[in-house]
């Protein structure tokens, strides 16, 4: 709870600063207090608590997922900081809604009641909305914003239409109230479907094949900080929420979702991954790759009661080597018209160690030993497994092997095609972002256990 | 006063949202023009919050209202960035066509 208070007085002050005069401070000044927020919320850990007649819940999973995003903002904020220099009229607009992407993200993760659920999936959407179109004079970036516009509200209108269902199916909008209720049998069928369209505005939202198809667009054609924010910190995000409204709502879940939940992680594998395959512009590429680990993070709601601490570890592997990947994708394509893999070209003798960030990290992606994405390929896997779904995983594994396939499609043509235009030179900024990213990744690839066991 | 839920039934309130509902989706669907794209999502959204009153008499419960008010005001929010995505288009294109947003595809 002190950790929404404070990263939602943090936004305010961003606004603030503006009036002050104080434009230059709002970087360093936010960079510092959400190092601070996130000691605040790791004090948290192992000391459950709820707030406001159980609006907000205060768990390890909530912890967990909020340091975590606090993690990912930190790394956007300090890249924001080179990347909307030319505008600086707009700055503390960006990186205040950027804030407050945080705080919705952090209502989402612990929410005790579903309107905190619903108000928290809005904050964090509308921001994104905002974000993906903010490039006012781009027809893409408009595009792409009333795309995902349209899409977005399209899933919260079901998601809210789901959660009235379950509201008139138990009386109650308190999720242990509907816990309780949804053991015993008698619920109207509204109580089902009520569940089944929260499900589908989820999926939605997390971009898991058939409700895939805004991504690529909307990926493509936003800026390329926000694709970085989408890709990482909103489907993070939205993966933990949809694990937390299925674990808050039912303790087990019937068979016959676990069937469907299991036919769609394998088709957003399959989809993600086969047109993937095809993409010659690297962010509508990261898309599908996106896609596909979503697939796999799907996998973790197979095995509901103990795959916290596996998600935990699988959506941080993640989001960490694509926070290294982003930065360097954006610091390439910077001041380029297009973001296609033939700009990558020579990047190899141009920024070695640009290129050998970018390596390492769609490395982790594919779910290569040493960084952290083997070991968490590994521990889903095993996990799913136990849970009897040995189909998911002859999937899985078949599906990271047609990764290798585009993965290394940008990291030959980093290393074995010639430049074709001279060295631009790079904000620092993103080096050390990128070089601090993939470092964390390579040590949770070496210590697996010391995140795995958190959520025990 | 009586309760008017005992005489028309729980059921037909939920039925009317549910077509309500499926116009808002069909006209999501299927309409070009974006502002009756934007009525479209409005009538969803409405539709439940009809629904939300309705179960809130029905389980003699003030929260369902409540929730109306939060969800009113996302929804008031939610649209005055889609207007706002809106203007930036047609300023650009000069349509709000969205047939003419294919510039995207691959």
């Amino acid at each position: 709870m002190n950790t929404l208070i404070a990263v939602s007085g943090l936004g305010i002050f961003c606004l603030l600063a503006e009036i002050i005069n104080l434009r230059k401070a709002i970087v360093p000044v936010s960079v510092v207090a959400l190092l601070a927020i996130l000691g605040l919320t790791v004090s948290e850990f192992n000391h459950p608590s709820s707030w406001y007649y159980n609006m907000i819940v205060v768990s390890n999973f909530s912890v967990a997922f909020s340091s975590l995003f606090i993690v990912l903002t930190v790394f956007l904020i300090l890249m924001s900081g080179d990347y909307y220099k030319d505008k600086p009229s707009k700055f503390s607009d960006f990186i205040a809604i950027k804030i407050f992407l945080l705080a919705g993200a952090i209502a989402m993760v612990s929410f005790g009641n579903l309107s905190m659920f619903f108000i928290g999936i809005e904050i964090l959407s509308i921001a994104l909305y905002i974000l993906a179109g903010s490039e006012r004079l781009s027809l893409l970036s408009n595009e792409a914003g009333m795309k995902y516009f349209l899409l977005g509200s399209f899933a919260s209108g079901f998601i809210l239409f789901g959660i009235c269902l379950v509201y008139g199916a138990t009386g109650y909008f308190d999720v242990a109230e509907i816990y309780e209720l949804s053991q015993g049998a008698g619920l109207p069928i509204w109580f089902y479907f009520g569940i089944t369209m929260m499900l589908i505005g989820m999926l939605f939202k997390i971009a898991a094949a058939p409700f895939h198809f805004w991504a690529p667009d909307v990926y493509e054609g936003s800026p390329t900080l926000v694709t970085a924010t989408m890709s990482t910190l909103a489907k993070v995000v939205a993966v933990a929420t949809l694990y937390k409204l299925v674990t808050g709502l039912n303790k087990e879940m019937p068979y016959s979702f676990e069937i469907a939940l299991l036919a769609v992680a394998i088709l957003t594998m399959f989809v993600g991954n086969l047109l993937a395959l095809r993409q010659e512009n690297i962010k509508r590429m990261m898309a599908f790759s996106g896609i596909s680990h979503a697939g796999f993070m799907l996998l973790a709601l197979l095995s509901l009661t103990t795959a916290a601490g596996t998600l935990f570890y699988y959506t941080a592997a993640y989001a960490l080597a694509g926070i290294a990947a982003f930065a360097v994708i954006t610091a390439v394509t910077k001041n380029k018209e297009t973001q296609n893999v033939a700009d990558f070209n020579g990047l190899g003798k141009r920024h070695p160690i640009l290129a050998a960030i970018l390596t390492m990290s769609l490395l982790s992606m594919a779910g290569i030993p040493i960084f952290a994405g083997f070991f968490a390929k590994f521990s889903l896997f095993t996990q799913t497994i136990e849970a009897g779904y040995l189909i998911a995983v002859i999937v899985g594994v078949v599906n990271s092997i047609i990764s290798i396939g585009y993965y290394f499609k940008l990291i030959l043509a980093m290393y074995n095609k010639e430049a074709d235009d001279e060295v631009a030179s790079v904000s620092w900024v993103y080096t050390l972002v990128a070089v601090v990213a993939i470092a964390l990744n390579i040590g949770m690839g070496i210590y697996p256990s010391c995140m795995m066991d958190l959520l025990k | 006063m009586e309760n008017i839920l005992n005489h028309i039934g729980i059921e037909n309130y939920l039925f009317l949202s549910v077509i309500l509902f499926c116009i808002g989706v069909f006209g999501v669907l299927y309409r070009r023009n974006a502002i009756i794209v934007f009525m479209s999502i409005e009538i969803m959204l409405n539709a439940v919050n009809l629904l939300f009153v309705a179960f809130s008499t029905y389980h003699q419960d003030a929260e369902g209202q409540v929730f109306v008010f939060f969800s009113m005001a996302v929804a008031a929010a939610e649209v005055a960035v889609g207007l706002a995505i809106l203007v930036a288009i047609f300023r650009n294109i000069g349509s709000i066509d969205i047939a003419n947003l294919k510039n995207l595809k691959g």
